[in-house]
């Protein structure tokens, strides 16, 4: 694509294995007063997301 | 939903990017598409952006529309929700925060547990409710395997014998189910010496050392007892944590109020002290509280994160042995979270539960020294299903103001506790937090993309 570079594919997608709660909960890491899960780490480390390369 | 935002790299470079918040997908893009985007999709054209787009040429327009159906084909923009309904699995306990101690050796004016105490006696746990505390998340961790206790307070290091003898009986009592313990502490430093940094390293899978930034605002906030700043003493023995942790976990966790809205300078001063894996948050008090953050102050501190967020890309990537990791902005693209994760949200009143010094069990941390949220206790387990249920159902899908916010699958819907305290609803939106985060999020996407970029030519 010309105008367009995808970073990360879809990876919020249903039919993935997902929800095995082994990750750790959120507030156990250094916040404890403002909640985010977008930092945490997938337990079983699986590449859920696929990294396209395209340049500009 | 789409969402497009840009980031200002420098005076002459400016990133545009589209993310598609109901698959994941981000793309960068140029400003043709960017204006396309938001043409298409979402209509916020802001300053002379309308104006451009008129400009543009009709052939530019077409192939870039053209670039779009293909997004759309593959199911990477303008996607419908593939998750409508969910409901947290209450059945099953992960993680405690077990309150050590409910007293403090230090007197810090910001103190969301009214200095160690959260409204209740000063009252110190003992091995017996530890024991049993241990006892409860193993029997109530179903298939689980990876459990994680939190050893908080008040300073749990004042009382660190009984530290010890639970991190000794968790570990035998996990190993029996095939389970494993994830320990952390938060810590103040006072306390921390040869025998307890030494402790710490060995048996934490995480420390967390709490540590404001510059002298001058540390120990205007942060006292002894006494009065006495403590400043020195705590720098010093959290860079000798630091120091022994080497490349296992580890925060410096600060907080901001609204004395240093430059807090940026503070994060900076812990990473040039030497610390590499650094939070500062923003304080969470009472808006009549003169240190409180209010509407008023979100300006500036949006303006600060975006200041902060050049100089944080320039220390990862200069070579000058300042890389570090701010909290806030450590999104991994690769391995993130899945979507469970994304719509649970911290897991508070099911997954991870909070226990006092004398073994009552409340939702979270936030939650203690609230009665009514008292949920049981560790002798006699969650008497308060209706609570389990209830806060069961907390999550992004159910929440009128996350529904149509782009940041819902990083942030999980936010700190429901701060929500409760801000609105008197659990389901309620504390809004000096989310326009926060989406400042956060917006930026961290922003320097993974380009860290991804330049990973990859």
């Amino acid at each position: 694509m010309k105008h367009i570079n995808k970073i990360i594919e879809k990876n919020l997608t249903k039919d993935h294995a997902t929800g095995c709660g082994e990750c750790q909960s959120s507030c156990q890491s250094a916040c404890k007063t403002s909640c985010t899960v977008g930092n945490q780490a997938c337990k079983k480390e699986e590449k859920i997301n696929v990294i396209i390369k395209k340049s500009i | 939903m789409v969402h497009t935002f840009k980031y200002d790299y420098d005076d002459t470079t400016t990133y545009y990017f589209i993310y598609d918040v109901e698959s994941g997908s981000i793309s960068s893009v140029d400003y043709i598409a960017y204006l396309c985007a938001k043409k298409n999709y979402n209509n916020d054209f802001v300053g002379t952006e309308d104006a451009d787009y008129k400009q543009l040429a009709q052939k530019d327009i077409e192939e870039v529309n053209g670039e779009f159906a293909e997004l759309e084909e593959e199911g990477n923009l303008n996607t419908e929700a593939l998750i409508t309904t969910f409901k947290k699995d209450t059945r099953w306990v992960k993680a405690l925060c077990l309150h050590i101690c409910h007293d403090c050796n230090l007197r810090c004016i910001y103190c969301f547990a009214k200095d160690g105490s959260y409204n209740t006696p000063r009252d110190y746990m003992t091995l017996e409710v530890g024991k049993k505390s241990i006892d409860f998340i193993l029997a109530n961790s179903g298939p689980r395997t990876n459990l994680e206790v939190d050893f908080f307070g008040g300073e749990p290091l004042m009382n660190f014998q009984v530290v010890k003898d639970i991190v000794a009986y968790a570990k035998i009592e996990a190993e029996k189910l095939g389970k494993k313990f994830l320990f952390t502490m938060t810590t103040n430093c006072v306390l921390l010496n040869k025998d307890t940094r030494e402790f710490l390293e060995e048996e934490m899978d995480n420390v967390v050392l709490s540590i404001d930034g510059r002298a001058k605002v540390h120990n205007a906030v942060r006292k002894t007892i006494s009065g006495v700043p403590c400043y020195d003493l705590i720098k010093n023995n959290a860079l000798e944590m630091r120091k022994l942790r080497g490349d296992k976990r580890y925060y410096a966790r600060g907080t901001f109020t609204a004395n240093n809205l430059d807090f940026g300078k503070d994060i900076l001063e812990l990473n040039d002290m030497g610390f590499d894996q650094i939070s500062i948050e923003p304080v969470v008090l009472p808006a009549e509280d003169p240190l409180a953050i209010t509407e008023e102050h979100l300006p500036k501190i949006l303006v600060e994160y975006d200041k902060f967020a050049k100089e944080y890309l320039k220390r990862r990537h200069d070579g000058s042995g300042r890389w570090f990791n701010f909290f806030h902005f450590m999104i991994d693209l690769d391995h993130g979270p899945c979507v469970t994760k994304r719509l649970t949200g911290c897991g508070c009143g099911t997954e991870y539960l909070a226990v006092t010094p004398v073994g009552d069990i409340y939702p979270c941390h936030q939650f203690v020294g609230k009665e009514e949220f008292k949920m049981g206790t560790v002798f006699d387990g969650i008497e308060r299903e209706d609570m389990r249920e209830q806060f069961s159902n907390i999550n992004v899908l159910n929440k009128k103001h996350c529904k149509e916010c782009f940041a819902k699958f990083y942030c999980g819907g936010g700190c429901t506790a701060n929500a409760y305290n801000f609105t008197n609803d659990l389901n309620g939106q504390y809004k000096i937090a989310c326009e926060m985060t989406k400042k956060r999020l917006e930026l961290s996407l922003a320097i993974a993309c380009i860290e991804k970029m330049r990973e990859n030519y």
